[in-house]
């Protein structure tokens, strides 16, 4: 649009006056005046960094390759954050644009220039390391089959990305080795989802905090990790203190206990102890308080088995054989031994002993653990009520008290007031939690005790009440979680194990049936393990740093480094994962190609792509892609033989009836098919109109591809393709979304969208349509249906086991588990003395690779500290400001004493973040999981602390 | 951190700092031709210091602070800061103070320009009881203040939640989040300017200045109705004697001018 310049003047003028006194413009008009500000050019995008999911617009300014991001702003229009943002959501224009961006290739050669293991990195074509990928694979897949070829993937992935990686990785190599980092973040919440409504994901929304009138963290230092949730929940307090209560429960005190009416510090597991005393006081103190009609239509009581192990290695695997006489076995120090021998036998302790003994366990009894399971069963509710006997408030206070300066009778007030809060009648309840219930080794149990207690209660899955694990990842839901990029995973809460699940995903695939591998069983840690013991000889880390955020790192870094294989790094920047790996490829970054990410509140964003990337970097899209040009139907899609001796059927001939030929390739088969080939490039419309298209059109800087020629684009739109291919397997079932245009128009929607409405609180008859759906045809009466559909049929028992084997179904139900308080496989004793937590701090992200290449944020925290009482200071000799060592059985690191921060450690306890490579305490902490869901338990593990 | 390279740099530093003291000052007692003008009243001395006049008047420009101090956060003045030439100053958007318990600096001064007493409380060297500075906030440009959950400056404070605390009110606009404000409160402030370099604005919204410029101070006649402690302040209470331009004549002379009483 053409203006003169009187009109120029009168449009800039008019804006900044309407501006000053708030006032709407004509939107033709503003966008006028917007253009006339030195040609900057806005538009919405989601936030890079956590699960909150804040809107935020980026300006850019500048023509093709020299376009770039200027300025950003948060999303007025944003529903999560309304225009503000935290610390690090104000540095998203800054993110990109480090000074050591990767922006070529790099392999490590010797002198010849052949790729060398021991080899220095040097500057590659895309050609080159495309070829070295896949003469590695290759490899890898003669030596180990499928199971040999594994991705470090990741909840930060787009949505299309994480897809994509599926897709090749399922439907093309039959590998389920796929794993994100979502695992070590948010499987527990996963698997308590899935046991306790048969589907994943949070009932509630954010919503609920502006409509409770309590709000309980537990393990979630809120004010630090989500602050636009904490600004609302601040909002929420100050717009009625007296009756709104704030409740921080956790291992020390942090920022969120700023706001707390009262805070509860435990010792490090006891939270098991803390959810079933509150049910214990329910059940059996204000049994009038149980809403029976509720728990009659909607609940059953369920029970599992407790020998479980903690998800640590096993005695028989390849890096723990052979055992010596000095207690070392196979890779495994004596030390390392002394924890990992808990995964076989445990002997049950005093403190344990009264929660065990309904299981049938007393103190000092040995517990041989087998690998951890699902399997649950029905139990009465007499047997439920058996399992919180010992839960009394003397028992509960005695073990789970965390500071030992606090009284006994200060901490059992406290817990007395906690209960109450819950009890109280029409008292609305919000219990939010993060890494401390889902980085345990019971983290499954924990999840699915709070259900346990909102459900009793009937506050759970309505407005303003109900237990919400908030994530912690950008795309843990929308990719990691709803794509199902999980080794047991497929999407929209399918699974690998399903026959039915298989065959619905083949189908829509196009590829044969049997070609997916029904075996997923390779998490995040077993392909670390699988390294180690030299079954994993490929494997590729996409948008994560999987050798920093790992446990006991020193282990998998070894394996990376001196054993036979080759990693692969796709990132932005150099990371600890990039310099351990052989070859690095440089990924665009988020803004630099079109995306999709999915918040903790089940809302999808999307946005376009705002600017080129730099140098030849390219999306982690492209390189899957590219790499599926290189494998065909005969590379691939013959038999093999598991390591468990199951057998993946030759499928060529199958394909061969489909109309693939031996060598038609995964490219043509999984992303440049007819269907793909059928969303078009529009430039002359909206979405696509002036923007660009890296995967699609290819761009001016003219990258030289994978195949040595200048890369020109798909020529379809590949974006929409992957998106709405995927979104196909959501609708109808619960996971609904709207269509990918739509989500360009809107500041993302809470799915499922049904007939263009999001959903606020499912299972809800009066706000989701499927739980109105399912409540009408069960005819129940009920305002609730727990319609999710896995483990709904199972057979009866007691609490030690299963009685009656026939299967009874459970339709629409969710469930109340019986799970009793153990400690974790690793406590302090004489010579580790102290309890070691991990987790971040707000002003970085994860591992830092971003965040510290941010001037001011880089300024503001430079390095992470190791945060302990002053007396523990003081009796170990230590004052602020000193170099200590923290050691474990693993291994130890240098961190600053730090007596007076924003973390206040009780004297039995010492917190370090782990964003920070140069402190790097992943070589100190533990790689226990809990052994359902097998996310690491990064909260605790003993260590002794001593000056440097 | 430390390295070496850059310890000998700064003992380089710190040699060239005392030299040009020396080639100065030569052998006068230099301190009496300090023009107090010329000292500038913005720079952040090390914990203990002596105020004003009387630092300059200690302090013999030896360096050994700036030896002690680990962080290398002192340093000597050079010619051209307009800071008297070898005294030691920081300047905390480079390198704040650290707030070391065992304050290494203060001990290490010969003269006691670096007063342990002023540091100290029942004998034991207290850092909590420094007075460098104060922190300010500019509320303008302060990013906490737009409603960014930011507050770098109150995660850094050594002494959070008193000197640096956070004020919570609602934000009306987005109706939902509340803003968390950074408030210094002078009576726990050390100005060790952690705070200042942790501000993210790319010229920092909170900075550090000596107290007697930043603070106000109010009169002995008045005291807090509401507020026991606030009689203290009377220790320093004198006579009150007050001269107003119309007051300034005596009374008699006042009333015999009649001035233009009578005129139409």
């Amino acid at each position: 649009m053409a203006l003169t310049r009187r009109e120029f003047l009168k449009s800039s003028a008019a804006a900044s006056a309407a501006a000053a006194i708030g006032m709407q413009v004509p939107s033709e008009l503003e966008a006028a005046a917007g253009n006339a500000e030195a040609g900057w050019r806005w538009d919405k995008a989601a936030c890079r960094f956590c699960g909150t999911g804040c809107g935020i617009m980026l300006a850019t300014t500048g023509e093709g390759k020299d376009r770039k991001i200027v300025a950003v702003k948060g999303d007025p229009a944003a529903p999560v954050n309304r225009g503000l943002n935290c610390i690090k959501g104000y540095f998203n224009a800054k993110i990109m644009y480090g000074a050591d961006r990767l922006t070529t290739p790099l392999l490590r050669v010797n002198e010849k220039g052949e790729f060398d293991k021991h080899g220095k990195f040097a500057p590659v074509s895309w050609k080159r390391a495309f070829d070295e990928m896949e003469k590695h694979i290759r490899k890898a897949l003669k030596a180990s089959g499928p199971e040999g070829v594994a991705v470090f993937a990741s909840g930060q992935y787009t949505i299309m990305e994480g897809y994509a990686a599926q897709k090749m990785m399922k439907g093309g190599f039959r590998s389920n080795a796929i794993d994100p980092n979502a695992r070590h973040c948010m499987a527990s919440a996963v698997v308590g989802f899935y046991q306790t409504f048969g589907i994943d994901e949070p009932s509630g929304c954010y919503d609920d905090i502006e409509l409770t009138d309590t709000i309980v963290t537990w393990g979630s230092n809120m004010a630090e990790m989500h602050p636009i949730l904490w600004s609302r929940v601040t909002d929420r307090k100050l717009s009625d203190p007296d009756n709104v209560k704030v409740v921080n429960i956790q291992t020390y005190t942090h920022r969120t206990c700023d706001l707390g009416d009262f805070n509860i510090i435990f010792k490090p597991q006891t939270d098991l102890l803390l959810w079933n005393y509150l049910a214990r006081e329910i059940v059996y103190n204000h049994p009038e308080a149980i809403d029976w009609d509720f728990i009659k239509k909607n609940i059953i009581f369920t029970a599992g088995p407790v020998n479980i192990g903690y998800g640590m290695r096993r005695k028989g695997e390849k890096s723990l054989t052979p055992e010596r006489p000095d207690g070392s076995a196979g890779k495994y120090s004596a030390k390392e031994m002394q924890t990992i021998r808990q995964e076989m036998v445990h002997k049950v302790s005093e403190d344990e002993a009264p929660a065990l003994a309904p299981y049938g366990y007393k103190a000092g009894d040995e517990m041989h653990h087998t690998p951890g399971t699902l399997k649950h069963w029905e139990i009465s509710f007499e047997e439920y009520k058996k399992s919180l006997a010992p839960y009394t408030l003397d028992y509960v206070a005695r073990v789970a008290k965390g500071d030992p300066d606090e009284s006994i009778e200060s901490f059992k007030k406290k817990l007395q007031d906690l209960a109450a809060l819950y009890i109280e009648k029409d008292r609305k309840v919000v219990s939010f939690w993060t890494m401390g219930m889902n980085q345990h080794t019971r983290g499954t149990w924990d999840n699915t005790l709070s259900y346990n207690v909102h459900f009793l209660l009937n506050k759970q899955a309505k407005p303003g009440s109900g237990a919400f694990s908030l994530t912690g990842q950008p795309s843990a839901c929308g990719t990691a979680r709803e794509v199902g990029t999980f080794c047991h995973r497929l999407p929209a809460d399918m699974m690998v194990k399903n026959p039915k699940h298989r065959k619905i995903v083949e189908k829509k695939w196009q590829i044969p049936e049997g070609t997916l591998n029904p075996v997923g069983n390779q998490h995040i840690m077993k392909i670390h393990r699988d390294i180690e013991d030299g079954v994993v000889k490929f494997a590729w880390v996409n948008v994560c740093n999987a050798y920093q955020d790992s446990a006991s790192a020193k282990h998998w870094i070894k394996a990376a480094r001196t054993m036979d294989n080759f990693i692969v790094t796709s990132d932005g920047y150099p990371g600890i994962s990039a310099k351990v790996s052989d070859l690095i490829l440089p990924s665009a970054m988020i803004y630099e190609k079109w995306g999709a990410y999915g918040n903790a509140e089940r809302r999808t964003q999307h946005w376009r792509q705002q600017v080129l990337p730099v140098g030849d970097a390219m999306s982690d899209t492209w390189q899957w892609v590219e790499l599926s040009k290189r494998f065909t139907v005969d590379d691939l899609w013959g038999g093999y033989t598991l390591r468990n001796g199951k057998k993946l059927p030759d499928v060529r001939k199958k394909a061969y009836a489909m109309g693939y030929k031996p060598d038609t390739t995964m490219f043509e088969i999984l992303f440049a098919n007819d269907r793909a080939k059928s969303y078009k490039i529009d430039l002359n419309s909206f979405p696509q109109k002036g923007y660009d298209n890296t995967e699609c059109l290819g761009d001016e800087r003219n990258v030289v591809g994978s195949d040595g020629k200048v890369f020109k684009g798909y020529g379809f739109m590949i974006h929409q393709y992957l998106f709405e291919e995927y979104a196909w397997f959501g609708r109808g079932h619960g996971h609904d979304l709207a269509d990918f245009v739509t989500y360009h128009k809107v500041r993302g929607l809470k799915w499922p969208v049904v007939n263009g409405k999001e959903t606020a609180w499912r299972f809800n008859v009066k706000y989701d349509p499927y739980a109105a759906k399912h409540a009408k045809e069960n005819g129940r009466g009920s305002e609730f249906a727990f319609y999710g559909p896995l483990a709904k049929a199972l057979p009866k028992g007691t609490l030690t086991g299963i009685t009656d084997k026939k299967k009874t179904p459970l339709p629409d139900k969710a469930k109340i588990f019986a799970r009793p308080y153990m400690q974790p496989p690793e406590i302090p004793d004489a010579e580790y003395d102290t309890w070691l937590c991990t987790g971040r701090v707000l002003e970085h992200w994860h591992s830092g690779t971003m965040t510290m290449r941010v001037p001011e944020l880089y300024r503001a925290v430079p390095e992470a500290l190791c945060y302990m009482h002053p007396k523990t200071a003081e009796e170990k000799g230590l004052k602020q400001g000193d170099l200590c060592w923290i050691e474990s059985r693993r291994g130890r690191v240098k961190a600053r004493v730090e007596t007076r921060g924003r973390n206040r450690p009780p004297r039995t306890l010492v917190f370090v973040p782990w964003f920070d490579e140069r402190v790097f305490i992943n070589k100190v902490t533990l790689d226990a999981t809990c052994p359902m869901s097998k996310q690491t338990d990064y909260k605790k593990c003993a260590v002794k602390i001593y000056k440097a | 951190m430390k390295n070496d390279a850059g310890n000998d740099r700064r003992k380089f530093l710190l040699t060239m700092a005392r030299d040009v003291g020396l080639l100065a000052f030569g052998g006068f007692i230099w301190s009496a031709y300090v023009d107090e003008a010329v000292a500038n009243k913005l720079a952040l001395r090390p914990p203990g210091a002596l105020k004003g006049k009387d630092f300059l008047k200690t302090c013999i420009k030896c360096g050994m602070c700036v030896e002690a101090c680990p962080y290398d956060t002192l340093k000597l003045a050079s010619p051209g800061e307009n800071i008297p030439i070898g005294t030691p100053y920081f300047e905390p958007r480079d390198v704040p103070c650290y707030m070391c318990t065992d304050i290494p600096c203060v001990p290490a001064c010969p003269t006691g320009a670096l007063d342990v007493e002023s540091v100290s409380t029942d004998g034991k060297l207290d850092i909590n009881k420094a007075d460098m500075g104060v922190a300010i906030v500019d509320e303008k440009n302060c990013i906490a203040f737009w409603g960014i959950q930011c507050d770098a400056c109150y995660r850094a404070c050594p002494v959070m939640d008193k000197a640096l605390y956070l004020e919570y009110d609602k934000n009306d606009r987005t109706g939902k989040h509340a803003y968390l404000k950074p408030i210094v409160d002078p009576d726990y402030c050390t100005g060790c300017g952690m705070c200042e370099h942790a501000c993210v604005t790319k010229k920092p919204a909170i900075i550090v200045r000596p107290r007697e410029l930043v603070m106000g101070e109010v009169g002995t006649h008045y005291v807090k109705g509401w507020d026991k402690k606030d009689e203290k302040r009377l220790e320093n209470a004198h006579e009150i004697h007050t001269v107003t331009p119309r007051s300034e004549k005596k009374a008699v002379d006042t009333l015999n001018d009649m001035g233009g009483l009578l005129d139409d």
